[in-house]
């Protein structure tokens, strides 16, 4: 059966790979909208942090013997832990300076974290072989669903949506968002806000550390697997808003399906694709999709 | 006299003189540099808007002299009218884009753009791909002087052509911020809704200066292939766009000489430091950077300029 001239079986691969891809983008730009809307910081660093949860899930098996399921919590915790530490002794010192000076201080944190890594483990990527519950591919007649894949899209829509109940359905969440809208006041209701505001830290990048982990079987694991992602993911950032969290879900999971279309219809332009939709976003929607201007 | 003036006479003389002390090709290095973060500078210091895509622009002119050079074996001055060209028009088009957003956004969207241009540098056959374009020809200045030095000889022509550039580049911004148009960009920089209701249309002006920005970056880094031979993906590379950053950090955002200074800092540094450290030159600049983000804003001109007037 064919689509378009396209055979179905390939077809669906690559819807799935993208969905995979948009996985990420939604996890990484979800946690990106969290630091964003607590701290008014960009954080540049999480393209860094996510290549450093891989490394840990990498490292725990080949030295230590951790495996996939213990790395999957321990790797987010040590980022995140890693996290509060930064947001600490760093972080809080420039709230009440403009937002760019957080964005050039989270670069930095960039270029040092991935500079360690590439000093100690070079620019080659280490493999990372997926668990023995996860590998081999059901078929589905139509298709055959790699299982690891399957389960990479179903961990993040899980982790996702966990976020977004907890953001929006509970009584933390609520501090959290009254935390964004006016931290003086919410301060004023004796909330502790800077509490509040490293845990939110330290909680986004554990996200980007759990993307992390996720990514080690599919790709290789390599000190540059995050910045090449992170510019990707600010042009979803862009696209989607930041207002809203279910809004960065769904752009990024759509971002990745189109993005994997285009490797089937028109393989020269997949790098490019999610650059050209920003454009195309900014002419016809400047604020983004789900986004509000402020 | 003015004591401004006074600094940049003894600067200059300086540069007069360096390609008799130090070694020619590292102070054109730094030449091209300086006047790729003054460009910069014109955007985030005088305009207050965060490019974090600039490479794309220094690519750009780098890309299109050495495209000029190699394949139409034009001469050296056309070549880099040819780079800046590219860079001019597609600072328009980014600009006008970027310019849309505020912010932080206009970081993100200027950084994914450039990203853009990366992978077209990367794919398409006219740039070279992964190699980029090796060797590209010096030729004369007007069909009359020769830059390429003979039998290694100092390279004095090329040298004096790259700091007359230099000079008239800097000019060029010097005047720029002074004029009428420079104090409506920084009361855009100081306050863009004031502005507006001052009856300014403040887009048109960001946009004119970002384009100016990217056509000043393009001749940097077409003036950068004339000197080196080269362009490679490292011109388009979003490490680029952030070195020019740390420069002007480092230099003093907001001041007219920081630039200059911080590429001077930071192109020795990286000359000093990639033989003997390797790798760890990457962690460094990091470092650099988170230091001047948390204690040293003003940079080192603006430390300097702030010292003598609180004296």
């Amino acid at each position: 059966m064919e689509i378009f001239g396209r055979p179905l079986p390939a077809l669906l691969g690559q819807l799935l790979l993208g969905l995979v891809n948009g996985s990420f983008y939604a996890i990484l730009s979800l946690g990106l909208a969290v630091i964003f809307g607590l701290l008014n910081i960009i954080n540049f660093a999480h393209g860094a942090l996510y290549m450093a949860g891989a490394f840990l899930a990498w490292m725990g098996l080949t030295y230590f013997n951790i495996n996939y399921w213990a790395a999957l919590v321990l790797a987010p915790l040590i980022v995140g832990a890693f996290g509060i530490v930064i947001e600490r002794t760093l972080l809080q010192w420039l709230y009440k300076l403009d937002h760019l000076y957080g964005l050039l201080l989270t670069f930095g944190l960039a270029l040092i974290i991935e500079g360690i890594f590439r000093y100690a483990y070079g620019v080659s990527g280490q493999p990372y072989t997926a668990p023995e519950a996860l590998s081999g591919a059901t078929d589905l007649g139509f298709m055959t669903l790699p299982n690891y894949r399957a389960w990479v899209v179903l961990a993040s829509v899980l982790v996702c949506l966990a976020t977004w109940f907890v953001i929006e359905r509970t009584r933390l969440g609520a501090y959290l968002r009254a935390g964004t809208e006016n931290p003086k006041l919410t301060q004023a209701f004796g909330i502790n806000v800077p509490l509040m505001v490293t845990l939110t830290y330290g909680f986004g990048v554990a996200l980007a550390a759990f993307a992390g982990v996720l990514a080690a079987p599919l790709t290789q694991v390599s000190p540059l697997m995050g910045s090449n992602l992170i510019v990707v993911v600010f042009a979803v950032v862009v696209i989607g808003g930041m207002g809203s969290i279910l809004g960065s879900i769904f752009t990024g999971l759509g971002l990745g399906v189109i993005e994997g279309l285009t490797k089937v219809f028109y393989p020269e332009a997949s790098n490019t694709v999610v650059f050209v939709i920003m454009v195309l976003v900014l002419l016809v929607r400047p604020a983004g999709l789900f986004g509000r201007e402020r | 006299m003015n004591r401004n003036l006074i600094a940049y006479l003894v600067l200059f003389a300086l540069l007069l003189a360096a390609p008799f002390v130090v070694y020619p090709v590292l102070v054109m290095q730094i030449l091209c540099f300086a006047l790729f973060a003054c460009a910069f500078n014109l955007l985030l210091g005088f305009t207050g808007l965060l490019s974090f895509g600039h490479a794309a622009f220094f690519g750009a002119g780098a890309y299109g002299a050495g495209y000029a050079l190699l394949h139409w074996g034009v001469t050296p001055e056309v070549g880099l009218a040819v780079g800046t060209l590219v860079a001019t028009l597609l600072g328009a088009l980014f600009g006008a884009l970027a310019i849309r957003r505020q912010g932080i956004y206009f970081a993100m969207i200027t950084l994914a753009l450039a990203q853009m241009v990366y992978f077209f540098c990367l794919q398409a056959p006219l740039t070279g791909g992964e190699d980029g374009m090796q060797g590209v020809p010096r030729g004369k200045l007007l069909g009359l002087l020769s830059l390429q030095p003979e039998n290694n000889a100092p390279a004095y022509a090329l040298y004096y052509t790259v700091l007359a550039i230099f000079a008239a580049g800097f000019w060029l911004i010097y005047r720029t911020v002074h004029s009428p148009f420079g104090q409506i960009l920084k009361a855009i920089r100081e306050n863009e809704p004031r502005a507006l209701s001052l009856g300014y249309e403040v887009d048109r002006y960001k946009l004119l200066a970002f384009t100016l920005s990217a056509g000043l970056a393009g001749l940097a880094g077409a003036m950068k292939t004339l000197v080196l031979g080269f362009a490679t993906l490292t011109d388009v590379h979003w490490q680029t766009s952030g070195e020019v950053v740390l420069m002007n950090l480092v230099g003093g955002v907001g001041t007219i000489l920081g630039p200059v200074i911080g590429a001077g800092v930071i192109i020795t540094l990286q000359n000093e430091l990639a033989d003997k450290v390797g790798p760890w030159v990457t962690v460094i600049m990091g470092v650099i950077f988170v230091v001047c983000v948390l204690l040293f804003r003003r940079g080192i001109v603006g430390e300097v300029v702030g010292r003598v007037k609180s004296d």
